[in-house]
């Protein structure tokens, strides 16, 4: 085989490269458009505010929309405080060594762990042995933990790439250490952080293994942080999986889509507003 | 007398400083603290009934048969590897065609484009990838090539793209993180975009890219949702592609909502096996990129 010219091989590369770019590209957006097709026309007003009937076949999403909003803010309003607090620590507090060393691999590993494996351990711990049973409180601390790594790095990089000639000014001025954090770095680093929870937000929406087995999926209406739920995701599964009702299965499948859109959207203003800021 | 409580003043702030310090460094620890906790819980739940029918027969059994107590993950075991290799076979190429377009082929308009796109992929919940595979891919598979649809293909595929965002920004990341020098230097030495990309940024970039791949299989090894729903879930070793075929996460999802007692505790115990598959995946992934960032 005669070898192609460097010239050659490069447009060869350069298009059979791009190929493979596009087709990606368009596999994405055939998934939303799929199901934004499908779904946009079951949504109304009536599906996203009525409650299921029927095991789910007829009536809205309405009490699974809530589930989703519980779970979520539970999960953040737990994952939030620590993963900020670790990452100011690791980025203030300390300088390198073994136990930062530590701390971060801890992140890594747990940010590695399958969500099936959370939903193992949040059922022995939170549903059985501390008795939560399935609910809301079970589901949130296990989604929380799973939040924990995306919080602690995306809050890392933000403290970080906040300019170092603020915290020495603040110095010099007599603050203390925790004056500089609080005043200084934190607020420059705000908008950072928060593309981080609410990139997190969108994380704990889709997440169904976890759920499943800690939140359970009872359909009613939950009252308390002690009832069971069933958040818009594993609705979706059990409504696609058994068959019970496809046009509500898309229907919930283009909300999902939507409020992950969305977040998406808003993170990348955010982002774009941060960066701009400190470049 | 005012130096005196100006004094005090500070040495409170000092002290309110090393209490916030220790309360940090408490809450420093949570992410580890967690991680102690489930490794606990799992393999507290999940050894004993290992050790109890043997390791041997729990490891390389090829029968699954919970209610006559028959418990070999031998066929999960296999399953996950050939679905985990099938994805990196799809997930691979595609996923670092675009981490070079990105980086080396376009320019700073399209990649505009492109990135949030990647990132919403990272976005999408399993089971939605889960539904697309049932919906579209099975029934493609059951036309064109014959048998259930539910198959090692399907699931190879699906997974293939779930795990391009993780082999994308992390292989973008390593290609940005190769000093423009090098780059500049190739370029001036007459050679091409595409041999710079083949002769000099892959190169160095290489332990990144490695680890996202590994990083990649990992996230393949892991995922749920989506396997369950197009995998086809029969508990033995596929013969072909298109054989149905039953993942670890699969084995555990698929029965825990009814399991109890010892078919409980199989559970968690192939629970306990895709737990140390995944720490050690982990660890050789946080060991490549690590010796990437002390040779520069």
């Amino acid at each position: 085989m005669k070898r192609l010219g460097p010239r050659v091989e490069q447009k060869v590369a350069q298009a059979g490269l791009w190929t493979m770019t596009l087709v990606t590209v368009g596999v994405l957006l055939f998934i939303i458009f799929f199901i934004l097709r499908r779904g946009l026309p079951v949504l109304s007003l009536e599906f996203l505010t009525a409650n299921p009937a029927d095991m789910g076949k007829s009536g809205g999403i309405f009490s699974t929309i809530v589930g989703t909003v519980a779970l979520s803010f539970l999960a953040i309003l737990i994952a939030a405080p620590l993963g900020v607090g670790t990452a100011i620590y690791l980025t203030e507090y300390t300088w390198g060594g073994p136990l930062t060393r530590v701390i971060r691999f801890g992140a890594e590993c747990l940010a590695g762990i399958p969500s099936i494996i959370f939903g193992l351990f949040g059922f022995i711990l939170f549903v059985t042995k501390l008795k939560f049973g399935w609910s809301i409180l079970s589901g949130g601390l296990t989604m929380a933990f799973m939040l924990l790594p995306t919080i602690i790095r995306t809050s890392e990089e933000a403290i970080k790439s906040v300019p170092p000639a603020y915290r020495t000014v603040s110095f010099s001025l007599g603050s203390t250490k925790w004056q500089t954090v609080t005043r200084v770095v934190l607020p420059s680093a705000l908008p950072g952080i928060v593309t981080g929870i609410v990139l997190s937000v969108g994380r704990s929406i889709g997440e169904t293994a976890a759920t499943i087995f800690t939140a359970g999926s009872a359909l009613r209406m939950p009252t308390s942080i002690f009832s069971s739920t069933r958040p818009m995701s594993v609705h979706f599964y059990i409504l696609a999986r058994e068959g019970i009702s496809m046009s509500n299965a898309y229907g919930t499948a283009a909300v999902l889509i939507i409020a992950i859109l969305g977040i998406n959207i808003l993170t990348y203003y955010l982002m774009n507003r941060f960066i701009r800021k400190y470049s | 007398m005012a130096m005196k409580t100006k004094k005090r003043g500070k040495n409170r702030l000092e002290r309110n400083d090393r209490l916030v310090r220790l309360a940090l460094l408490v809450i420093a620890f949570s992410a580890v603290s967690v991680l102690l906790v489930i490794t606990v819980f799992i393999v507290q739940q999940g050894t004993p009934i290992m050790f109890k029918y043997g390791l041997k027969s729990f490891l390389a059994g090829g029968n699954w048969y919970p209610s006559e107590k028959v418990f070999g993950l031998w066929p999960m075991i296999v399953g996950s590897l050939f679905v985990t290799a099938g994805a990196l076979v799809i997930g691979v190429p595609f996923g670092l065609a675009c981490a070079i377009v990105l980086t080396e082929f376009s320019s700073k308009n399209v990649r505009r484009v492109i990135k949030p796109i990647v990132e919403l992929l990272a976005g999408i919940p399993s089971v939605v990838y889960g539904f697309m595979g049932v919906i579209i891919l099975v029934p493609f598979i059951r036309q064109t090539f014959g048998g259930p649809g539910l198959s090692v293909l399907a699931a190879s595929i699906v997974l293939g793209i779930m795990i391009l965002p993780t082999i994308i920004s992390i292989s973008v990341d390593s290609l940005q993180a190769v000093p423009p020098s090098y780059r500049e230097g190739s370029i001036a030495l007459g050679a091409t975009r595409w041999q710079t990309v083949k002769m000099v940024l892959f190169p160095a970039a290489r332990s990144g890219i490695i680890a996202s791949i590994i990083l990649g299989m990992g996230r393949a090894i892991g995922e749920t949702m989506a396997t369950i729903m197009i995998a086809g879930n029969a508990a033995e070793i596929p013969r072909s592609l298109l054989a149905p075929v039953r993942t670890l996460t699969s084995n555990i999802a698929l029965e825990m909502s009814y399991a109890t007692g010892e078919h409980r505790e199989a559970l968690f115990a192939t629970g306990v096996i895709l737990f140390i598959i995944i720490m050690v995946l982990n660890t050789v992934a946080n060991a490549t990129s690590s010796r990437r960032r002390r040779q520069p």
